[in-house]
C-alpha cells in the first residue's frame, strides 16, 4: 500500500467513524450528519416559522440546523450577504433572498438544478418560477410571495359610514374625517395613514405603488429605458408629500415596516400600507385591533390610466455557492419551500404561498381570508425593475428613494427632483442600456 | 534612543533589549493597524468593486477628484465614456483618444460642437455634496458633543473627587451608560425618541414644554440634537472617570498650602488644578474626538439615512457596501482617517501651548 497523506487518512478514518455512528444511531445516510446554517429574517413571526420548518427537516434527515437572523431592513440584509459572499464564506448555507436579489447576487448563488429532482419548480406560479431561473440554472426556490395591501380599520370605517377607499382621493377624505373625529374623542396620537418613508428599499416599493397607480410607469421600463420623469409620477409624489404631518406622522420619514405596524396595531392609525405578514400578527389574541381590521387592494390614482398597483415582493431561498454541503442545503431549501411547509406558513403566519393550489385550501383561507383575493392582486402586481438593472439595482433604487425622500421631506417638488433623478439614472445606466 | 548612542555600552545594550521587548507589540501593530490602513489607501486608488468577477484597475486619484466624464461610464467595447447631455437629453460617446464626441447609438461623429461644460463635471469624493454634508454633520456633532462631555465630565469629576458619603456607589452608577454597547443604547434611545410611543415626547408633553409630538429623528436639526444628546449621555462617564483619575493623583500638600494662604477656590482651580490635570484632559479630549469623528452607529440607527443625515463613516459604508464600490468607499474611509489624524495633530499642538510658555 502506498503512503497516504496524513490528511486523507484522518479524513477517511473520520468518515468511517461517522458511518459507524450513523449505523448505530439507525440513520444510514450517504454522508455524515452535517450542520447547516439558514439565514432567515426575524420580521414578525418569521423567526419561529423558519426555525420549526428547518427543525422538521433536521429531524427527518438526522442533520442539525442553525438559524441566524440578518438585519430586518432589506438594504442592510443584502449588504450583509454581499460581505459574506464576497469573502466566499461558508458560514451560511441557505439564504433568504428578496425577489430582486438573484440578479444582484447571481454569481454567488449555487445553481440548484443539478442538486434537485426534475420538476421541483412545478406547482409554483409560472411567473414566480420564471423569476428564479437564469437560462437552465435555478438560482433560488420561491418561498412566499408578497404584494402590498391596504389594511383598514373596518370598525372605524363602519362607525363613520365610510366605504373602503377605491382611490387615493377616497383614502385622503376618509383618513381626514376619522382622524379628526378620533382626535376630538381624545386620542391625540391617532393618524389617518401609515406607510414606510425611511430612505431605504421599502420606500422605493411605496413610491412604485403611488406612481404606477397614477399611470406613471415603473421608473425604469422593461427595456431599460428611464421613465420616471413624467407628470403622473410628479403628481403622485407631491400627493404623498402632502400626507407627511397631516394624515401621516412627521416621523413617517424614518418608518420601516415594523414602525408602521407598531402604530397601526396599537390602534393609532386608520389605514396602513404593508405586506401580508402583518395580518396574522394583527389578528393574534393579544393584538388590540384583532377582529376590527381587514385588508383591501391599494387605492388607484385619478387619471385615465390609473390602476390598482401593488409592489410585487416575496422571498426566495437560495443556497450559497460556497456551502460545504450543496446537496443537503439544496434539499433543505426544497423542503422549506414544499407545499406542506408553505401551507403551514400560510396558516400560522399568513405568508402568501407561491403555489396556486394552496389558494383553494380551506384551512388556509379560513386562517387568512384575505389570501383569497391575492391571486387577483398578484396579477395586477408591479415588479420592481430589478431584472433589467442587474447588479446596478441597488444604486438605481437609491437614486429613486433618495429623490422620493427629498420630495417627502419638502426639500424639493416632485417634477424638479424627478428631472434630476432622471439625469442620475441616465448616467448610471449609460442612457438606459444598463 | 538618541541618548543611548552617546552613552556607554551598558546603555546601548539596554536600548537593544528595549527594542526586543517592543518588537512583538510593534509587529502586532503593523499587522492589525498598519496593514489594513495601507490596503485601504491602496484600494482607494483602484476601481475595485465588491461583486465577483471584476478585475480592479489602478485609477490614480480618480476616486477623490477628477474632471471629465464620469469614471464609471467607461465602456471597454466602445473605447470611450458614455456621457449624458442633460440639456438636450442626448446620449453621447466621448473618446479620449480622439478627444471628440460621437452619437452613442450610431457611433457617427457629431456635426455640431458639444458644450463640454455641460457634459463634463467634477467627479469623485471631493466633488460630492453629500460627502461634504456628512463631513459638516460629523464635525458639528464632534465639536458640540465633545465640548459638552468635557464640561459635564469635569463637573462630575470634581463632585466625585470631593469626599461625599456613598462616593463608591455614585462612581459605579455614573459608569452605567458607558457600559451599554452603543448599538443597544442607540436602539434604546430610538424607541425613547419615537414620535408616537416615545417616552421623551410623553414627558415633554406632560410638562407642557411642547404642544405636539416631535419626530425627533426625522428632521436634520432635531436628529443631530438627539444624536448629540445620546452621545453626551453615553460618554460623559468616560470623560468624568479619566479626569477623576487625574484629580486623584494630585498631591494634597498643594491644596493644604493654598488653604493656609487663603486662595479663592475658583482661583485655585484655574491656577493649580486645571494646569495639573491638563495633560490627562487633553488625552481624554483626543480620545473622544477620534471616537466622535468615526461615529457610525448613532447616525445609522437614529436617522432616516437620507442624504443630508449621514456621518462620514456612514457615507463610506454606503459607497462600499450598498453600492459595492470599494474604491469610492475606501477613498471616503481614507479621508475619514486623514481628518481624524489632522484633528489629533491639532489637539496635540493646542495641548503643548501653555499659558506660562513652559516646555
Amino acid at each position: 500500500m502506498t503512503t497516504i497523506p496524513l490528511q486523507d487518512r484522518v479524513r477517511r478514518t473520520a468518515r468511517r467513524l461517522a458511518l459507524t455512528a450513523g449505523l448505530i444511531a439507525g440513520t444510514i445516510g450517504p454522508a455524515a450528519a452535517a450542520n447547516l446554517t439558514v439565514a432567515c429574517s426575524a420580521l414578525g413571526t418569521e423567526s419561529d416559522l423558519c426555525r420549526e420548518a428547518a427543525q422538521a427537516w433536521a429531524d427527518e434527515t438526522g442533520n442539525t440546523v442553525e438559524i441566524v437572523h440578518p438585519p430586518n431592513a432589506a438594504s442592510e440584509q443584502l449588504a450583509l450577504y454581499q460581505q459574506l459572499l464576497a469573502a466566499e464564506s461558508p458560514d451560511i448555507d441557505v439564504l433568504q433572498l428578496d425577489v430582486v436579489w438573484p440578479g444582484i447576487l447571481g454569481d454567488h448563488l449555487l445553481d440548484l438544478a443539478p442538486h434537485l429532482p426534475d420538476g421541483t419548480l412545478d406547482g409554483h406560479f409560472p411567473a414566480t418560477a420564471d423569476s428564479v431561473r437564469s437560462g437552465d440554472a435555478i438560482l433560488a426556490l420561491p418561498w412566499f410571495t408578497d404584494a402590498a395591501v391596504l389594511y383598514y380599520r373596518s370598525d372605524l370605517l363602519a362607525e363613520h359610514g365610510l366605504d373602503v377607499p377605491e382611490t387615493w382621493d377616497d383614502l385622503e377624505a376618509a383618513a381626514a374625517v376619522v382622524q379628526a373625529a378620533e382626535r376630538a374623542a381624545g386620542n391625540d396620537r391617532f393618524w389617518g395613514f401609515v406607510w414606510q418613508g425611511r430612505a431605504y428599499e421599502g420606500l422605493t416599493c411605496n413610491a412604485l405603488e403611488w406612481v404606477a397607480s397614477e399611470g406613471g410607469g415603473t421608473f425604469i421600463g422593461p427595456d431599460g429605458s428611464i421613465t420616471l420623469d413624467n407628470p403622473a409620477a410628479a403628481r403622485a409624489l407631491d400627493r404623498a408629500a402632502g400626507w407627511v404631518g397631516t394624515l401621516s406622522p412627521p416621523g413617517i420619514l424614518t418608518y420601516a415596516e415594523e414602525d408602521a405596524r407598531a402604530v397601526f396595531q396599537s390602534g393609532d392609525a386608520l389605514f396602513m400600507r404593508n405586506w401580508p405578514y402583518a395580518y396574522a400578527l394583527g389578528q393574534s389574541p393579544d393584538s388590540p385591533i384583532a377582529g376590527s381590521f381587514d385588508v383591501a387592494p391599494l387605492p388607484r390614482g385619478a387619471g385615465p390610466e390609473a390602476r390598482h398597483a401593488a409592489t410585487l415582493g416575496g422571498q426566495h431561498l437560495a443556497v450559497s455557492a460556497y456551502t460545504r454541503h450543496p446537496d443537503l442545503a439544496a434539499d433543505l431549501a426544497r423542503f422549506m419551500t414544499s407545499e406542506a411547509v408553505q401551507r403551514e406558513r400560510a396558516i400560522a403566519g399568513s405568508f402568501a404561498p407561491t403555489r396556486p393550489a394552496l389558494y383553494e385550501d380551506a384551512a388556509v383561507l379560513e386562517a387568512a381570508p384575505f389570501l383569497a383575493f391575492l391571486p387577483a392582486t398578484l396579477r395586477e402586481a408591479v415588479a420592481r425593475p430589478a431584472a433589467v438593472t442587474g447588479t446596478a439595482y441597488n444604486e438605481a433604487s437609491a437614486i429613486v428613494y433618495g429623490a422620493v425622500h427629498d420630495v417627502l421631506s419638502g426639500n424639493a417638488d416632485g417634477a424638479a427632483r424627478l428631472a434630476e433623478a432622471h439625469g442620475d439614472l441616465m448616467q448610471l445606466s449609460r442612457g438606459g442600456r444598463w | 534612543m538618541d541618548r543611548a548612542r552617546d552613552a556607554g555600552p551598558l546603555a546601548r545594550a539596554r536600548a537593544r533589549t528595549a527594542w526586543l521587548f517592543l518588537a512583538p507589540a510593534l509587529l502586532v501593530l503593523v499587522l492589525v493597524a498598519g496593514w489594513p490602513l495601507v490596503s485601504t489607501v491602496w484600494l482607494s486608488l483602484t476601481d475595485s468593486r465588491l461583486d465577483a468577477g471584476h478585475q480592479a484597475r489602478f485609477v490614480g486619484t480618480d476616486n477623490y477628484l477628477r474632471y471629465g466624464p464620469a469614471p464609471d461610464a467607461w465602456d471597454e467595447e466602445a473605447g470611450g465614456y458614455f456621457v449624458y447631455d442633460d440639456a438636450t437629453g442626448a446620449a453621447l460617446l466621448y473618446r479620449p483618444d480622439t478627444d471628440a464626441f460621437y452619437d452613442w447609438d450610431t457611433g457617427a461623429a457629431l456635426a455640431g460642437p458639444v458644450d463640454r461644460a455641460a457634459v463634463f463635471a467634477w467627479h469623485g469624493l471631493l466633488a460630492d455634496p453629500v460627502w461634504w454634508r456628512s463631513v459638516a454633520n460629523t464635525v458639528f456633532y464632534t465639536v458640540v458633543s465633545v465640548s459638552l462631555e468635557l464640561a459635564l465630565g469635569l463637573a462630575i469629576a470634581l463632585i466625585l473627587h470631593a469626599h461625599l458619603p456613598g462616593r463608591g456607589l455614585l462612581r459605579a452608577a455614573v459608569l452605567i451608560p458607558w457600559a451599554i454597547p452603543t448599538v443597544v443604547s442607540a436602539q434604546l434611545w430610538g424607541w425613547m425618541l419615537n414620535d408616537q410611543v416615545g417616552v421623551v415626547n410623553a414627558v415633554l408633553l406632560d410638562l407642557g414644554l411642547i404642544a405636539e409630538r416631535i419626530a425627533w429623528t426625522a428632521e436634520p436639526a432635531t436628529a443631530l440634537a438627539a444624536i448629540i444628546a445620546v452621545d453626551v449621555w453615553k460618554t460623559t462617564p468616560f470623560m468624568a472617570l479619566l479626569l477623576l483619575a487625574a484629580l486623584q493623583t494630585l498631591p494634597n500638600e498643594i491644596y493644604e498650602a493654598a488653604r493656609l494662604d487663603g486662595v479663592h477656590p475658583v482661583r485655585l482651580f484655574a491656577r493649580v488644578t486645571l494646569p495639573l490635570i491638563l495633560p490627562a484632559l487633553m488625552v481624554a479630549v483626543i480620545f473622544r474626538t477620534l471616537d466622535a469623528l468615526r461615529v457610525f452607529d448613532l447616525f445609522y440607527l437614529l436617522t432616516s439615512n437620507a442624504d443630508d443625515m449621514l456621518a462620514m463613516s456612514v457615507y463610506a459604508r454606503r459607497q462600499m457596501i450598498e453600492f459595492q464600490d470599494v474604491g469610492a468607499g475606501s477613498a471616503a474611509a481614507t479621508a475619514v482617517f486623514a481628518i481624524a489624524a489632522a484633528a489629533t495633530a491639532l489637539l496635540v499642538l493646542i495641548g503643548r501651548i501653555e499659558p506660562e510658555g513652559r516646555r
